[in-house]
């Protein structure tokens, strides 16, 4: 076999037409045979023997200087939008300000450089954080016990309906095969219940954006594993028979998981446990003000009620030994007894998520917390307020955290995706679009209370100046963003032509 | 202290525009008895109280620079990170976007991505890379799903060398509960000085996949190009977990003919920052691309004629497959793939080879200085990369407790996942172990002989 990793693949690429423009050259585009970034010192001890027959011939990275690298990366940063630089109201996503602060505690250097398998004794400043910070997500969310495992929020998610089934499994009931998911649900909730092969039931919204308390009541039997509902749901409504949905599935033996990607709404304003939720994942990187870094790291804890605390991934943070007035108590970990078992290596989103969560909270308090909801939920119905008017809300009353309005308008073929474009020409990130799918051309906004009074004027005025660009001047949406380094992009060419990534040039002397 | 730039004024002119007097009255659909808790938290700290506090938590630690000498790796390790890494990503532009769904506004990230994606192939000598897993273990978790998919369930044993790290097996494990799935060879009990052809006779018509470690969790490289042609013949995919370091040096998993080859991607300019947030790194070939998890970005053009970036192939995920997608991952590691990017282009091909050669030489220097001393000596033949397993003549617990007192960490205690490696340390030396430090760790050691 050949050394794909120079040769084979390069004759995979299409070359580019002459046509196309390069606004940044890749990192591969800039390489050139010889130069040097970082170096290291040469060994100070004897060099070894190495096994020939086991080396790679050639190891085909760039070669780049560090100005360079810089320089490259430093334009390409200048092609993000980003919460720093402006208003990113993407709805269920929770785009907050991200304290800076939180970037320097999370790289102190204590916590930065202490390995996962060191004896705890030596990290018992790690441990003390997260066995707190365990019993702040338990205190703030009304749950018995919180793993700080998961990665992300749908690693809780999938967490989470592992220790489902798990406890309806140590309660010898091995026929429970059906999860229900009303129909406004993130696509993680059917796909992680997908994952361990149960069988999605959808189940409707009313006309007020609830549950539909009449076909949850029909599908709930003795086959139902539980229900993972989202309050507020996907529509930024506060499901007003939460109560009830719980009632319902438990009366058929099944359990309540609660998304909680909206957590935002509803810190110190309802505790999901005390609504009778029985497992929810936290997303730190959302409610906590973790930032979300281009597409991650998240972290997304589980908590659950007392009677699943036995099935949380291994391992959690406890007290080994009690401390006294003179002593702090020794902190280590813990297996819970009917686990079901790991979910990543080590413990967690440790530095990035943990810290950076721990710093907010400590940061906010408890009124702190519950003034983070009751702006986040004052700003959206602001904005509902100001654009009621003028788009279509299909589920109208007081909105949560966020809301959903209809981007068309009659006798026009202006869609969703054109509003979002266009939004782009004002230096707004769009809102999320098409989603939930339970409403036509469905614009998702969530400012989250980090956002002025001026910005969420600017962002109505602009939203109504476009309803009437739609009018006057369509193909201005259409053809939107005009102001923007890039236009719209031909998705079609890049699922097709599937040019993945890119090497170093054709002719490159390898051995320079 | 909050983050609200919301004055008082600016609060009750708003709430006039939506029609209610107070903001208490936005929550009426919350059940009243349960409503505005009072939450059991400390009170609220200002910016300079929580940077003391925190300070004073993070010097609870004892870290691997400067409190104490290292030598543990077993699957995280501490390397040097150019300071450029951290000046990159700590880029608002970077940190503070979400995922890159509107390309338009968003080509720093995916053109960040793209470049990750080609480093990345370029590294493991595979065809394509996803933009990235939570971390290694799962990365391994996610290729047993691809190849349950590939079989469409019907070939239900994955074979996994006893010598893939613990912890994945362990993720494994508990990703395919209830999976009908025989998992053979994952027995800690199995003779483990065995190389990759004692795999060989588990492997039958029925293996939809094996997984084997490069460099294995002992440290020892293996050419896995015969036990890969064995699986193939049976019709099973091979998956290899590399450590990315290794890679500078070795052979590459796809010159060996690997079909999926994952691994921890934290060596690459990432901290170790106690076990988190790490990189899982995965790429496979073309033609496993539709079954593969995790998010994609392909090169296109945009309106302008401009070469550009898009999220490519997004009907496999769970946003549009919802229950019938490959995984339902969303939230991935983008930002530390962003920053093992920087990395291996500010090292670059010199560099990153130089990293790998040092960590080789001074693990080598060591495990000869170690076993030199009465009663230790190297448990397996060569050739290792920058691990090896030590045989000591006492528990592996007591010969670290010892070395603590020194300020040392010795090692990883294997006795804690196999039983009949008590007396066995996992020690890891890299670029950051300088010669005198290599000898302070035989120092300590020879004096615990004679104590």
């Amino acid at each position: 076999m050949t050394d794909v990793s120079t040769t084979g693949q390069k004759n995979a690429v299409p070359p580019l037409n002459a046509n196309v423009k390069i606004v940044e050259p890749t990192i591969f585009d800039l390489s050139s045979p010889g130069r040097k970034g970082v170096t290291f010192p040469d060994p100070d001890v004897p060099r070894a023997k190495m096994p020939q027959s086991l080396l790679r011939k050639d190891l085909p990275l760039p070669e780049l200087a560090e100005v360079d690298v810089v320089r490259h990366y430093m334009h390409l940063s200048k092609f993000n939008y980003s919460v720093d630089g402006g208003f990113y109201p993407l709805g269920s996503c929770t785009m907050k300000y991200n304290p800076k602060i939180d970037e320097d505690t999370c790289r102190l250097p204590g916590f930065l450089h202490t390995h996962p398998l060191q004896p705890i004794e030596t990290v018992q400043g790690n441990l003390a954080l997260m066995y707190t910070l365990q019993e702040w997500l338990k205190e703030i969310s009304g749950f018995a016990a919180v793993t700080l495992q998961p990665a992300a929020g749908a690693h809780g998610e999938f967490t989470g309906v592992l220790i489902m089934r798990a406890w309806h499994k140590s309660r010898g009931d091995h026929k429970r095969v059906k999860m229900l998911i009303p129909d406004s649900a993130h696509g993680t909730n059917p796909a992680s219940s997908g994952m361990i092969g149960l069988q999605i039931v959808t189940i409707p919204s009313d006309a007020r954006g609830n549950v539909d308390l009449k076909v949850l009541k029909e599908q709930c039997d003795d086959t139902v594993v539980g229900i993972m509902v989202t309050n507020p749901n996907t529509l930024g409504m506060f499901d007003e028979n939460i109560e009830q949905v719980v009632k319902i599935v438990h009366d058929c033996g099944g359990l309540v998981y609660g998304d909680g990607a909206n957590l935002n709404a509803l810190l110190g304003i309802v505790r999901p446990g005390d609504l009778g939720i029985d497992v929810m994942h936290f997303n730190l990187h959302k409610t906590f003000a973790v930032p979300h870094g281009g597409g991650g790291p998240g972290s997304g804890p589980v908590g659950v009620a007392a009677h699943l605390a036995d099935f949380l991934p291994e391992p959690l943070v406890g007290i080994l030994e009690e401390g006294d007035d003179e002593t702090p108590p020794l902190f280590g970990f813990v297996t819970p007894a009917k686990t079901i078992g790991r979910m990543k290596s080590f413990h967690g989103q440790f530095g990035g998520g943990l810290v950076r969560a721990f710093t907010y909270i400590a940061m906010h308090g408890p009124d702190g917390l519950r003034e983070i909801s009751e702006y986040a939920v004052l700003n959206a119905n602001y904005l509902l307020a100001r654009l009621r008017g003028t788009y279509h809300v299909p589920f109208d009353r007081i909105c949560m955290h966020e809301f959903v309005a209809e981007g068309q308008f009659e006798g026009s073929d202006v869609r969703a995706l054109d509003i979002a474009k266009r939004l782009m020409d004002y230096d707004f990130h769009p809102p999320t679009n098409y989603f939930p799918l339970i409403v036509h051309e469905a614009l998702m906004i969530e400012p989250t209370e980090t956002e002025n009074k001026d910005t969420l004027d600017r962002f109505a005025d602009a939203l109504i100046k476009i309803a009437e660009e739609a009018k006057s001047q369509p193909d201005l949406l259409h053809s939107a963003p005009h102001t923007t380094p890039f236009g719209r992009m031909d998705e079609v060419k890049a699922a097709r032509e599937l040019v993945l990534c890119c090497w170093l040039p054709e002719n490159y002397d390898v051995n320079a | 202290m909050t983050y609200v730039p919301i004055s008082p004024n600016e609060r009750d002119a708003m709430l006039k525009t939506i029609g209610v007097k107070k903001v208490a009255d936005l929550f009426e659909a919350v059940p009243a008895r349960h409503r505005f808790p009072d939450l059991d938290l400390p009170p609220a700290l200002t910016e300079m109280e929580a940077a003391a506090e925190l300070a004073d938590i993070a010097a609870g630690n004892e870290s691997v620079r400067g409190d104490l000498i290292s030598f543990l790796g077993a699957g995280a390790y501490n390397h040097y990170i150019p300071s450029v890494v951290n000046h990159v990503l700590s880029r608002g532009e970077f940190y503070t976007a979400y995922t890159p769904y509107q390309p338009e506004i968003s080509q720093g990230t995916l053109q960040g991505i793209f470049e990750y994606q080609s480093l990345m192939t370029a590294l493991t000598g595979m065809e394509v890379s996803n933009a990235s897993h939570y971390d290694g273990a799962t990365a391994v978790a996610e290729a047993v799903n691809l190849a349950w998919a590939q079989f469409r369930g019907k070939r239900t044993k994955v074979v996994i060398s006893p010598t893939v790290h613990p912890h994945y097996r362990g993720v494994i494990r508990t990703y395919t509960q209830g999976m009908d799935l025989e998992l053979a060879g994952d027995d800690s009990n199995a003779d483990l000085e065995a190389g990759p052809e004692s795999l060989e006779s588990l492997i039958d018509e029925n293996t939809a996949l094996v997984i084997v470690q490069y460099p294995d969790f002992f440290g020892r490289v293996y050419d896995f190009t015969q036990l890969i042609q064995t699986a193939h013949a049976k019709g099973a995919l091979v998956c290899v977990a590399a450590n990315p370091t290794a890679l500078a040096l070795f052979k590459t998993p796809g010159e060996m003919g690997a079909d999926i080859v994952v691994g921890e991607g934290q060596p690459l300019g990432i901290p170790l920052w106690y076990g988190g947030p790490y990189l899982g790194f995965f790429t496979t070939r073309k033609q496993y691309v539709h079954k593969m998890a995790g998010r994609l970005v392909g090169e296109t053009v945009d309106n302008r004629g401009q070469r550009a970036y898009v999220l490519t192939l997004t009907a496999r995920e769970q946003h549009i497959k919802r229950e019938r997608a490959t995984s339902n991952i969303c939230t991935n590691q983008g930002l530390l793939a962003l920053g093992a990017a920087v990395y291996l282009s500010v090292l670059g091909k010199t560099g990153f080879r130089q990293v790998a050669e040092i960590c080789y030489h001074n693990a080598h220097y060591a495990a000869e200085q170690l076993s030199k001393i009465e009663g230790y000596g190297l448990c397996f033949p060569e050739p290792f990369f920058h691990e090896f397993v030590l045989c000591c003549p006492k528990p592996a617990a007591e010969v670290n407790a010892h070395l603590l007192e020194h300020g040392i960490l010795g090692g990883y205690d294997l006795g804690q996942d196999y039983p009949a490696l008590k007396n066995h340390l996992l020690i890891a030396v890299t670029e950051m172990n300088s010669r005198e430090e290599i000898d302070a760790l035989a120092e300590a050691l020879s004096e615990e002989h004679h104590d």
